[in-house]
C-alpha cells in the first residue's frame, strides 16, 4: 500500500477511485431515501434489507467506512504535502483569477462534509448500531420510516443538513469531473462527463435537501 | 535610429512592491518603490529596466530578475505579478506583458515564482534546475547522431497527432504552472513532454520507462500533488492543455500495470 | 602566424566531404573516454555538438550563461530549416541548395563548406524526426514544406512559427540523455571569460559562476566555442538580452582570427521601434512574406496623413499603394532575399513614404491572402465564394493556422489586430554572418579551439538566406564537428588529463579577476546600458544598412572614444562574489566596445557592396549593390594586435570552381 501510494499520481488516482466509490454509494443512498417521500412501505423494505443483509452489514459497510476514512485521511495528507511544496507563501495570491473557488477549496467543503458526517452518524448510524448490536432489540421491519421522519421534525437539524448538502454539492461539482481527469480520462466525451458531473453535483444534494425539507413540512 | 518620444499624455506613475532577497540563504522582504514616467507601450521588463536605472542612480542595487529573449519563447522571465504568474494578461510571458494592462496610480506586487523546488537565488531570480533534472530522467528519445537514421518520411504521422504533439512541445519550461498551482505541482510541465513523445511513434519504444522515471524525479524534487484546479492551463503562456495531464496519468497507470 | 590554410580537401566538390571523412584521423572508442572537450554555448550548434560528442564517448563539459541549456537564443528562431529533401518534387537537389546559398551569400562564402552543408542538410531532418521533433505535417501524415526568400523551391521544414524552439528542444533532449548518463557535465549560469592556451594549444577556459561569482578553471583537450552571434553590438537587435560576443572575442584576443565582422544581417520584417525605452526588437518570421504583401502609399501626402493618424491604411485604394518589392523584383516579388528587402524598405522610408509615427515602417498586408484562402476554402467546402463575410472568416482561419502565434505576438506588442489592419514592419539587426575564422575542420587559428554555428563565419558569405541558420547550426554540431574534431584529437590520446594547476591557468584567472576588480572599484557615474545604447546608436547610424567612408571613419573614432569613456566613467554596483547582472553586462559590453571598432574598420576596408554590406560608393544607377569581384573575392580575417584599429588583415582568397560568379539578380 505505502509503495503503491508513493507517487503523487497514484495518490491522486486513489483519491479519485475512493471518490467515485463514495459517489456510487451516495447515489444508492439517495435512491433509497427518495422512496421515503412517496412510499413508507418501499422505504421500509429497502431499509430493512440494507439493515439486516449480512453482505451489506459485514462486507459492504466496513468497506464503505474504510473508503470514507481513506478519502478523508488522504485528502488531509495531500493538503499538508501541497502546502509544504509551496514553501514561502505569496504576499498576494489571486487564485480566483484562474481557478474556481470549489476546486481550490476541496478541503473546506470536505471538512464541512466530515463534520456533517459526524452529526449524521450520531443521528442515524449510532442509534442503529445501538439498536441492533448493543441493545439487540427485536427487529421491526416497519420502524425505519418513522425514525427518519422523526429526525426531521427539528428545524435546526434540517437547516444544518441543507447547508451541508450545499457544501456537498460544491465538493461534488469539482470532484466528479476531477476524478475522471485523475484517472486519465480526458477526451471528446469530457464535456459530456462534465455536464453529467454538474447534474449529479446539483441533483443529488438537492434531492437530499428536498427529502429533509419534505419530511419537516409533512410531519 | 531616431527614437520618438513616448506618448507623453499617457505616462503613468506606479507604486511597486517588490520582493528583495540578498541571496539564497538571506531572509527576504517586500520593499516599496515609486516609479514615474512609465509609458503604456513599455513591456513589463522594460519598466523594470527603468526602475533599475533609477535605483542605480540612487545607489541602490538593482532588482535581479531572469530575462533573456524578451519575446516570450526562452522561458527565462518568471515574475509573480499581482498574484498571478506572468501577470494579469493571458497567453503571455512577463516580457510580453505590456504596461497598458495597468493604470496610472496602480500598486503592483512583484514576487518570485514560489515553490519549494524553486529556491530563490536573489530577489526575483529562482533556481528552476529541478525542471532540467526531470528532463534528464527521461525527456528524450534514445537515438544517436549518425546520419543513418531512417528517412524522415518513412513513418507517416497522422496530422492530428503531430499537431497535438507540437502543441505539447511548445512548453517553454518557465515554471508558471508550478508558480500558479496552489499545490506547486509540476504536472503540466512534465505531462507536456510525456505527451509529446507519447503521441509520436518514435516515442513509443521508451514510453514505459520515460513516464515512470520522469514522474519519479518530479516527486523526488518535492513538487505538490495535482488537484485538477486547472489554474496551470489558464496561466500557461503557451496554453498547454490539461488534456496532457490526463494523458500522462493514463500513460503512468498503464506503465505501472506493465511494471 | 602562418598563412591562412582553409584545409579544403582535394577532389570534385561533391566528393570532398566523403573523401575527407574517409581520410581523417579517428580516435578509438577506448581513447575517447580519456579525452575531455569543453563546449561553450548550448544553442543549436553547441547543444547538438555536446550531445553528439558525448554519444561518441568524449567527456563533455558544456557551459551556458542561461539558467538552462534550453534557453539559448536558437529557441527564438521562427520560420524553419532548409534541407534538400525534394519531398515536394519541385526540382530541389543538393546542388541547388548549394547554389542558392552561395548566390544568396553574394559569392562571399567558401564553396566546399557550403556544399557540405547542403549534403548533410537531409540528415538533419531525419535525425530530428527520429528525436521526436514535431515538424508540421500534411493530411497524408508526411512532412510539409514552405518557401523562403531568395529561392524558387519549397525546401523549408517548419513547426508553425516555433521551428527553432522545436529543434533546440530536440538538441536539448539529446543533451539531457547524455547528462543523465553522466557523459555531459552541464554548467549553466556560467560565463566563459577567457581561453587558456598551453604550448599554443587551447587547453581550457576560465569561467565565472553567475550565481556565486566564483571564478573557475576548466581544462580540456579541446575547446569548442558555440556562443552565437554579436548582433547585440547594435544594442537594439532581435538577439536575446544576454547574447554576447565575449567568448568569441576572448579567443580572438588569444589568436583566433575574426572574419568578415562587418557582414551583418538586417532582417526586413521586425516590429518597428516604439520608444526610447525599447530594450530589444522582435522579429516577425520571414515566412510571413509567403502570404503577406509589402507596400507603402504611392503618394507622399497619403503617407503623411497615415503618420498623423488621419488616414487608415485599409482606406487606401489599391491603385494608391506601391507594392515596391513586386514592382522592383517581379521574379521574386515579396520573397527577395533579406538584404534586398531591407534596403528596399529603408529606401522607401528615407524617401518619405514610411507609415508609422517615426516614419520608419512599411506595411505587411495579409488582406489579399485572407481573401484568396477564404475563396479556396469556400470552394472546397462547396460554400458561396461571393459571400464576403464568410470568405473573410474562412480566410482568417487559414492564416491563423499558419501564423497564429506570430499574429498574437504582434498584437500583444503593438496593440493592433493584424487580421484587420496591415502589420507595420521595419528592418532590424538579426544575425551576423561574420565571426571567428575557421578552416574546413571548423578549427580556428588557435589549435584545439573550434568555432561552430553563428559564432563562426563559415557558410553564409555576405548574406544569409532564411532558414539556413538552423541548418548550419545543426550541421556543424551533429554532422561536421564530431568527425573533424577527431582529426585533431587523435594526436591527444597520450596527453592524459590536463591540469588546471599551471602558470597559464593562474595567469588567465588573474587577468579575469583584475578586470572584475577594476569595474567594481571604478568611481564612475554612468550605467553599463548608457554606454551600450550609445555604442548601438553609433553602429546603427554609421555601420547599419548603408555605409560610407566618412561615416565608418567617424564610427571608428567614436567607438574608440566611447570605450575610453566607458573605462573611466562606468558605474558597476554590487560585489564580485554574488549574482550581479550589471557586472556580467559590463564584461560583455567591454568586448562589444572593442569589436565595434574592428567592425567599422572591416566595413571601411571593404569598399565594395556585397550582401548585407552596402557601401554607398559602390552601387548601380538603380541603387542595387555593386560587387567588386576583382578586388574583394576574399574573406577578411583579422588578427588581434592590441588596439582593434591595429588589427592585421589576412586574406583567404575564395575560389569559385563550381559556381560562376554572377551579378545577383532577383528581378
Amino acid at each position: 500500500m505505502s509503495s503503491l501510494l508513493s507517487s503523487t499520481i497514484l495518490r491522486k488516482v486513489a483519491m479519485a477511485l475512493s471518490g467515485i466509490f463514495l459517489m456510487v454509494f451516495l447515489l444508492q443512498h439517495f435512491v433509497i431515501n427518495i422512496t421515503s417521500v412517496f412510499s413508507a412501505t418501499i422505504f421500509n423494505q429497502f431499509s430493512h434489507f440494507m439493515g439486516t443483509n449480512a453482505l451489506v452489514q459485514f462486507a459492504l459497510q466496513p468497506v464503505l467506512i474504510g473508503g470514507v476514512i481513506f478519502h478523508f485521511v488522504m485528502g488531509f495528507v495531500l493538503d499538508i504535502q501541497n502546502r509544504k511544496a509551496r514553501g514561502t507563501r505569496y504576499a498576494v495570491y489571486k487564485g480566483s483569477a484562474n481557478a474556481p473557488w470549489v476546486s481550490r477549496n476541496m478541503l473546506i467543503s470536505g471538512a464541512t462534509i466530515l463534520a456533517f458526517l459526524g452529526l449524521h452518524f450520531y443521528d442515524f448510524w449510532v442509534p442503529e448500531i445501538n439498536y441492533k448490536y448493543i441493545e439487540v432489540l427485536p427487529e421491526d421491519p416497519n420502524r425505519y420510516h418513522e425514525e427518519l421522519v422523526h429526525k426531521f421534525e427539528d428545524l435546526t437539524r434540517v437547516v444544518i443538513y441543507v447547508i451541508s448538502f450545499f457544501f456537498l454539492s460544491l465538493h461534488l461539482s469539482h470532484g466528479f469531473a476531477s476524478s475522471f481527469q485523475s484517472m486519465g480520462v480526458n477526451n471528446k466525451y469530457t464535456p459530456t462527463f462534465k455536464s453529467l458531473g454538474k447534474l449529479y453535483a446539483i441533483g443529488i444534494p438537492l434531492g437530499f435537501a428536498f427529502i429533509a425539507i419534505f419530511h419537516f413540512l409533512n410531519h | 535610429m531616431p527614437i520618438p518620444s513616448g506618448l507623453i499624455n499617457l505616462i503613468m506613475k506606479l507604486t511597486l512592491k517588490i520582493w528583495r532577497q540578498e541571496n539564497a540563504t538571506a531572509k527576504g522582504s517586500m520593499q516599496t518603490y515609486s516609479l514615474d514616467g512609465v509609458s503604456p507601450d513599455m513591456s513589463f521588463l522594460e519598466m523594470m529596466d527603468v526602475l533599475n536605472e533609477q535605483l542605480m542612480e540612487q545607489g541602490i542595487e538593482p532588482v535581479a530578475f531572469d530575462h533573456d529573449c524578451r519575446e516570450g519563447i526562452c522561458g527565462s522571465c518568471s515574475m509573480f505579478i499581482n498574484g498571478e504568474a506572468h501577470g494579469p494578461d493571458r497567453l503571455v510571458t512577463t516580457c510580453q506583458l505590456h504596461m497598458r494592462k495597468f493604470k496610472d496610480g496602480d500598486t503592483i506586487h512583484i514576487e518570485p515564482f514560489r515553490a519549494k523546488p524553486f529556491p530563490v537565488i536573489k530577489d526575483l531570480v529562482v533556481d528552476r534546475t529541478a525542471f532540467d533534472r526531470i528532463q534528464h530522467a527521461g525527456g528524450f528519445i534514445s537515438v544517436n547522431t549518425s546520419g543513418n537514421t531512417q528517412d524522415a518520411n518513412a513513418i507517416p504521422i497522422e496530422k492530428a497527432d503531430a499537431d497535438k504533439a507540437f502543441d505539447a512541445a511548445t512548453c517553454i519550461g518557465c515554471g508558471a504552472c508550478v508558480a500558479t498551482c496552489k499545490n506547486a505541482s509540476a504536472m503540466l510541465f512534465v505531462s507536456a513532454k510525456v505527451s509529446q513523445y507519447a503521441l509520436l511513434p518514435q516515442g513509443q519504444v521508451e514510453a514505459t520507462d520515460r513516464v515512470l522515471n520522469m514522474v519519479k524525479q518530479m516527486d523526488e524534487e518535492g513538487f505538490g500533488n495535482c488537484t485538477n484546479t486547472g489554474a496551470c492551463e489558464v496561466e500557461c503562456p503557451k496554453g498547454i492543455s490539461l488534456e496532457n495531464i490526463a494523458r500522462m496519468n493514463r500513460e503512468f497507470l498503464s506503465a505501472n500495470v506493465k511494471g | 602566424m602562418a598563412k591562412l590554410d582553409a584545409k579544403i580537401p582535394e577532389g570534385p566538390i561533391a566528393e570532398k566531404w566523403t573523401n575527407h571523412k574517409n581520410n581523417i584521423n579517428l580516435v578509438s572508442p577506448a581513447n575517447k573516454r580519456l579525452i575531455d572537450v569543453i563546449v561553450v554555448g548550448t544553442g543549436l550548434a553547441g547543444g547538438s555538438a555536446a550531445a553528439s560528442l558525448a554519444e561518441l564517448g568524449y567527456n563533455v563539459k558544456a557551459f551556458c550563461f542561461q539558467d538552462s541549456p534550453r534557453r539559448a537564443h536558437s529557441i527564438a528562431a521562427q520560420g524553419g530549416i532548409n534541407a534538400a529533401k525534394n519531398y515536394q518534387g519541385d526540382g530541389d537537389s543538393i546542388h541547388r541548395l548549394f547554389y542558392d546559398t552561395v548566390k544568396g551569400g553574394d559569392y562571399r562564402s567558401r564553396e566546399a563548406n557550403v556544399h557540405r552543408l547542403a549534403e548533410v542538410s537531409t540528415n538533419i531532418i531525419d535525425q530530428c524526426v527520429a528525436q521526436g521533433v514535431p515538424f508540421a505535417r500534411d493530411y497524408g501524415g508526411l512532412l510539409d514544406n514552405r518557401s523562403f526568400g531568395g529561392v524558387l523551391v519549397s525546401r523549408t521544414f517548419y513547426a508553425k512559427g516555433q521551428t527553432g524552439q522545436q529543434l533546440l528542444l530536440g538538441a536539448y533532449s539529446a543533451m539531457n540523455r547524455q547528462i543523465g548518463r553522466g557523459k555531459i557535465k552541464m554548467y549553466s549560469r556560467h560565463e566563459m571569460l577567457d581561453l587558456v592556451k598551453v604550448d599554443g594549444k587551447a587547453r581550457g577556459i576560465i569561467t565565472r559562476n553567475l550565481v556565486t561569482g566564483e571564478i573557475e578553471r576548466h581544462a580540456a583537450h579541446a575547446v569548442v566555442v558555440a556562443s552565437g552571434g554579436y548582433g547585440n553590438l547594435f544594442f537594439l537587435s532581435t538577439n536575446a538580452m544576454g547574447s554576447n560576443v565575449t567568448a568569441s572575442w576572448k579567443i580572438h584576443k588569444q589568436g583566433a582570427y575574426f572574419a568578415n565582422p562587418c557582414f551583418t544581417q538586417i532582417h526586413p520584417t521586425c516590429i518597428p521601434v516604439s520608444g526610447d525605452h525599447q530594450s530589444k526588437l522582435t522579429l516577425m518570421s520571414e515566412s510571413l512574406r509567403n502570404d503577406g504583401r509589402i507596400w507603402v502609399p504611392k503618394k507622399k501626402e497619403d503617407a503623411a496623413a497615415i503618420r498623423e493618424g488621419k488616414l487608415k491604411p485599409t482606406e487606401l485604394a489599391e491603385e494608391d499603394r506601391d507594392y515596391y518589392l513586386e514592382r522592383r523584383y517581379p521574379a521574386f516579388g515579396n520573397l527577395v532575399p533579406r538584404d534586398v528587402a531591407s534596403r528596399a524598405a529603408k529606401e522607401r522610408c528615407d524617401e518619405g513614404y514610411g507609415v508609422n509615427k517615426t516614419g520608419e515602417a512599411v506595411y505587411l498586408d495579409f488582406a489579399a491572402a485572407i481573401e484568396r484562402y477564404g475563396k479556396e476554402e469556400a470552394h472546397v467546402k462547396g460554400l458561396d465564394e461571393n459571400d464576403t463575410t464568410l470568405v473573410q472568416k474562412l480566410g482568417k482561419a487559414i492564416i491563423k493556422a499558419k501564423y497564429g502565434n506570430l499574429f498574437q505576438m504582434y498584437e500583444k506588442i503593438v496593440d493592433q489586430n493584424p487580421y484587420e489592419t496591415p502589420m507595420m514592419i521595419y528592418p532590424a539587426v538579426h544575425y551576423t554572418m561574420g565571426g571567428v575564422w575557421v578552416d574546413y575542420n571548423l578549427m580556428t587559428t588557435v589549435p584545439g579551439c573550434f568555432a561552430i554555428g553563428e559564432a563562426n563565419f563559415s557558410d553564409h558569405g555576405a548574406n544569409r538566406l532564411g532558414a539556413s541558420a538552423l541548418m548550419q547550426g545543426l550541421a556543424d554540431g551533429y554532422f561536421v564537428l564530431p568527425y573533424t574534431i577527431g582529426d585533431y584529437l587523435a594526436d591527444d590520446i597520450r596527453t592524459g588529463p590536463i591540469s588546471t594547476d599551471t602558470p597559464e591557468f593562474e595567469a588567465a584567472e588573474q587577468s579575469v579577476r583584475t578586470q572584475i576588480d577594476a569595474f567594481l572599484t571604478n568611481k564612475g557615474t554612468k550605467t553599463v546600458d548608457y554606454f551600450h545604447r550609445k555604442l548601438g546608436k553609433i553602429i546603427w547610424n554609421k555601420c547599419g544598412m548603408s555605409r560610407n567612408e566618412k561615416g565608418l571613419k567617424e564610427a571608428m573614432a567614436e567607438v574608440k572614444a566611447l570605450r575610453e569613456e566607458f573605462y573611466k566613467d562606468v558605474f558597476v554596483p554590487g560585489t564580485a562574489d554574488s549574482f550581479n547582472e550589471p557586472l556580467a553586462k559590463a564584461l560583455r559590453v567591454a568586448d562589444f566596445l572593442e569589436l565595434g571598432e574592428l567592425f567599422a574598420k572591416d566595413a571601411l576596408e571593404r569598399t565594395e557592396s556585397c550582401g548585407g554590406h552596402f557601401r554607398e560608393e559602390s552601387q548601380s544607377p538603380e541603387g542595387e549593390a555593386l560587387r567588386d569581384d576583382k578586388n574583394f573575392t576574399f574573406v577578411s580575417a583579422w588578427e588581434y594586435k592590441g588596439e582593434p584599429s591595429d588589427a592585421k588583415l589576412h586574406k583567404e582568397a575564395l575560389k569559385y570552381e563550381n559556381i560562376e560568379l554572377k551579378t545577383r539578380s532577383y528581378k
